[in-house]
């Protein structure tokens, strides 16, 4: 299982503040998890195709390749605008 | 490090903090005018738990890369009104080189790397606020120098 959350414009733009998704053998990366949520319609897929989306993994900034175990929690979101 | 609606008052922060050589604190407000034109008000929103994360590590990495005897960071989460403090960064250092370095070096980081977004909200209805390449390039100065450097501060 993976919890995954989405935040600010990305979160409306998805109408989606968090799901959860049965672990797969195919998503063992952020990059494939990317892809499979790509897949849930022509909204997900133009809205996860913005090149300057962030992502992090059990908190912490992550990049395309990094590995997803079973438990993970994962986000993506748009460039912070904090401060 | 605290995140917090509650409004804070700077002047008491200030006061809370160790005696110290040198002290450095910033105080970032919300400006009235955004790129979307006139602000009454911002809606901050962030990502509860790696915020906290996000801003130690970041106060932390500032400890590590200076000689610091204090660094604290308050920043507020939920509606504000334009003119209102939004965070605070409090430094204590035995000399104003490394406060000073390491106040900038923390809101640097700040802005690029934990997870808070602004919405503005005026009389042209609500917009998310656009991240600038300013702050992506005034961050990036503080991988290219490193203590020991005319005082770990950035060059050019």
């Amino acid at each position: 299982m993976l919890r995954v959350l989405f935040f600010a414009r990305l979160r409306e733009q998805l109408g989606c503040e968090s799901l959860e998704l049965a672990s797969e053998p195919g998503i063992d990366s952020l990059a494939a998890l990317r892809a499979a949520l790509s897949e849930r319609g022509p909204v997900w897929k133009e809205a996860l195709a913005d090149a300057n989306l962030l992502a992090a993994v059990n908190q912490s900034l992550a990049e395309p390749g990094t590995p997803l175990v079973s438990g993970d929690e994962v986000a993506f979101f748009p460039p912070v605008t904090g401060g | 490090m605290r995140v917090q609606e509650a409004a804070f008052s700077p002047d008491q922060l200030q006061r809370s903090l160790p005696a110290a050589g040198a002290v450095v604190t910033f105080t970032g407000n919300v400006r009235d005018v955004g790129a979307g034109g006139a602000v009454d008000a911002l809606q901050l929103e962030h990502y509860a738990g790696m915020t906290e994360h996000s801003l130690q590590a970041i106060a932390e990495e500032a400890a590590a890369r200076w000689v610091l005897t204090a660094a604290h960071v308050v920043h507020r989460v939920g509606r504000l009104d334009a003119g209102e403090a939004i965070v605070w960064v409090g430094v204590c250092a035995a000399h104003r080189a490394e406060a000073f370095a390491a106040c900038e070096f923390i809101m640097d980081a700040l802005k690029t790397r934990a997870p808070f977004w602004k919405k503005e909200h005026g009389p042209q209805g609500a917009r998310w606020v656009d991240a600038r390449a300013s702050d992506v390039a005034r961050a990036q100065r503080w991988q290219l120098t490193r203590t020991g450097d005319a005082n770990g501060s950035p060059g050019g």
